[in-house]
């Protein structure tokens, strides 16, 4: 079932209430904690079925994917391919394109359709090249001044041996670091799967959304199955345990913004789950708008450096 | 809330255990335990690096009585209600049982053969030296006082990566802790990272790899995937050096391997390069 008008209204003012640097962590206003609980209240009633249905419904054969979104919502794209390095990965796309008139970069992971297109794209995995390519596009942002936006969907980095041999893990905080320098608008979604350090090397952004049935961990529900009981089949006990669904995430501040899809998912309807993310990202964009560049990466840092819960 | 154990994840040893801790896994070698820390626990036969707790390292790299340690009041709490085997909260008071540490991090001002730094040492015991949301706190308070004592931060790490029990706000502390970074860095104050074994995951993705100056320990693993998974995903042969510091070398990655003993004076060297203050 998909959720009420109420429901997305509250979540969206949670996550607002959320962002704000101040009511992070332990002070929380009474506001926040009201909030919670009615959240808390829809969440319980999340089932380990219900959960499971979302990791399916991000991982959907016919989800959109990047270039999906690209085709529909930006006008005059131009891709750009190079890493300036080692070479062009195709799990990763970096271009350039109008939203509404306005030249924006994107960058995003890409998983492929057919048989091919899935091994050329590494399952929208993506080496160090991938990464370098996406932070040299959002740094020729910073220069020309354009906003960035970040579409996320990868099971996570590719954990290959050459990957590790061009330095995987410094790639995926040098894109972070990159992020964290960046003085024009950042707005990060979590389209599909949001797979650990794969998926938060693009989403150091002001504005971090996350679609209805997309899903967001630490680690995937294979793997965290496959550590834990030695057994990949129990996939869906990890995946009740982690609750990586957008609901959690919203209540844990982790994102700021749940984007609806078309009822039953965004793959039965492309175009219209275009439009929804398309209207929430200018949305975001336009909040941004006229915060000068230092303040935007100030506020950056500190919304990042307000996550976490501890005693 | 599904029971879930994550005892592997977090209690294993890097590397198979050897039949004693005191036994070099590299060269049978046996000691006893004044000789190992005499020897600052490296096999004095073949140089294998056993691992180095917190306290000692500490003890090794800084001059005597100068470590005043910061933030020891913190302490982790358990969001997601976590419960593999036992609960998370359990896991945390007994590590800190074993450890006598309150996580797997411990940071404080120092002092270097005179030069002053700020110094965050990691504890592999604890955990796993598992990154959850108080590492990540103590590694930007570590950021924040080097930054407004204008001095160095020192970083020596030993992780397997994020702390699964935290679930996605142990995946935040990469972010956050990268942010910290950057604000020490605009700072104009250095950061020199020193990777032991072994740093992997979540650790190395985000603050171990953006020193100014990156160091490692001989015959570190310093992968993002661990040697099994990525044996597993992608079926290719791994080479022997694997995701260590001898490949990592070769491939550009870091700037130098340092043997544990000629770490002090490294990094003193290096305090006196980025000026330090006396």
């Amino acid at each position: 079932m998909p959720p009420s008008e109420h429901e997305l209204r509250l979540r969206e003012r949670l996550g607002r209430l959320r962002s704000l640097p101040l009511l992070g962590g332990a002070r929380i206003s009474g506001e926040l904690e009201r909030l919670q609980r009615q959240i808390a209240r829809i969440g319980e009633e999340a089932t380990d079925e219900e959960i499971w249905r979302k990791v399916e419904l991000a991982r959907h054969d016919d989800r959109p994917y990047t270039l999906d979104y690209v085709e529909r919502l930006l006008d005059d794209w131009f891709e750009l391919h190079g890493d300036r390095a080692l070479g062009d990965d195709g799990a990763m796309i970096a271009g350039l394109g109008k939203l509404e008139g306005r030249t924006v970069v994107l960058v995003g992971q890409q998983k492929g359709r057919d048989i091919h297109e899935r091994a050329s794209r590494r399952f929208g995995m993506p080496n160090p090249e991938g990464y370098r390519k996406a932070w040299h596009a959002m740094e020729l942002a910073d220069r020309h001044g354009f906003p960035v936006i970040s579409l996320v969907d990868t099971p996570g980095a590719y954990p290959g041996v050459v990957a590790e041999q061009h330095g995987q893990g410094a790639a995926i905080a040098r894109s972070q670091a990159v992020m964290a320098r960046l003085t024009v608008p950042a707005v990060a979604c979590v389209i599909g799967e949001g797979g650990s350090g794969g998926a938060i090397a693009l989403a150091l952004a002001d504005r971090v959304l996350m679609q209805e049935n997309a899903i967001y961990s630490v680690i995937s529900p294979e793997g965290c199955a496959a550590i834990l009981w030695r057994d990949a089949g129990q996939a869906k006990k990890a995946a009740a345990a982690f609750r990586p669904d957008a609901v959690h995430c919203l209540e844990l501040g982790v994102v700021d913004e749940i984007v609806p899809e078309p009822h039953g998912g965004a793959h039965i309807d492309h175009d219209m789950a275009a439009r929804l993310l398309g209207h929430a990202l200018r949305e975001s964009l336009a909040e941004l708008d006229g915060i000068p560049g230092d303040d935007l990466r100030r506020r950056r840092r500190a919304r990042f450096r307000s996550l976490g819960v501890f005693a | 809330m599904a029971k879930i154990d994550v005892s592997v994840e977090t209690d294993d040893q890097p590397s198979p255990p050897p039949s004693h801790p005191n036994t070099c896994p590299s060269c049978h070698s046996h000691y006893r335990d004044d000789e190992l820390e005499r020897s600052l626990w490296v096999c004095e036969q073949c140089g294998h690096h056993f691992p180095m707790r917190a306290r000692p390292r500490i003890a090794s790299l800084v001059d005597p009585g100068s470590f005043t340690e910061e933030a020891t009041d913190l302490h982790s709490e358990d969001p997601l209600g976590f419960f593999d085997l036992r609960p998370y909260t359990e896991r945390l008071a007994e590590a800190e049982m074993k450890t006598g540490l309150a996580d797997a991090l411990v940071i404080g001002r120092a002092a270097i053969e005179g030069r002053q730094c700020e110094l965050a040492v990691m504890d592999f015991a604890f955990m796993g030296g598992s990154m959850g949301s108080v590492v990540g706190e103590k590694l930007s308070r570590a950021c924040d006082a080097a930054a407004e004592a204008g001095m160095p931060l020192i970083a020596v790490t030993s992780s397997g990566g994020a702390r699964m029990q935290e679930g996605i706000l142990a995946l935040m502390q990469l972010p956050k802790t990268v942010a910290a970074v950057e604000d020490l860095h605009d700072s104009g104050n250095a950061l020199l990272c020193v990777m032991a074994h072994p740093t992997t995951g979540g650790v190395l993705a985000s603050f171990a790899t953006l020193g100014d100056v990156v160091l490692a320990e001989p015959n570190a693993l310093m992968s993002f995937a661990g040697p099994r998974v990525v044996q597993e995903i992608t079926r290719e042969k791994l080479p022997d050096d694997f995701g260590r510091a001898e490949q990592n070398l070769r491939y550009g990655q870091i700037d130098a391997i340092v043997p544990r003993p000629e770490l002090r004076p490294t990094l003193s060297r290096l305090l006196r390069l980025f000026d330090a203050p006396e």
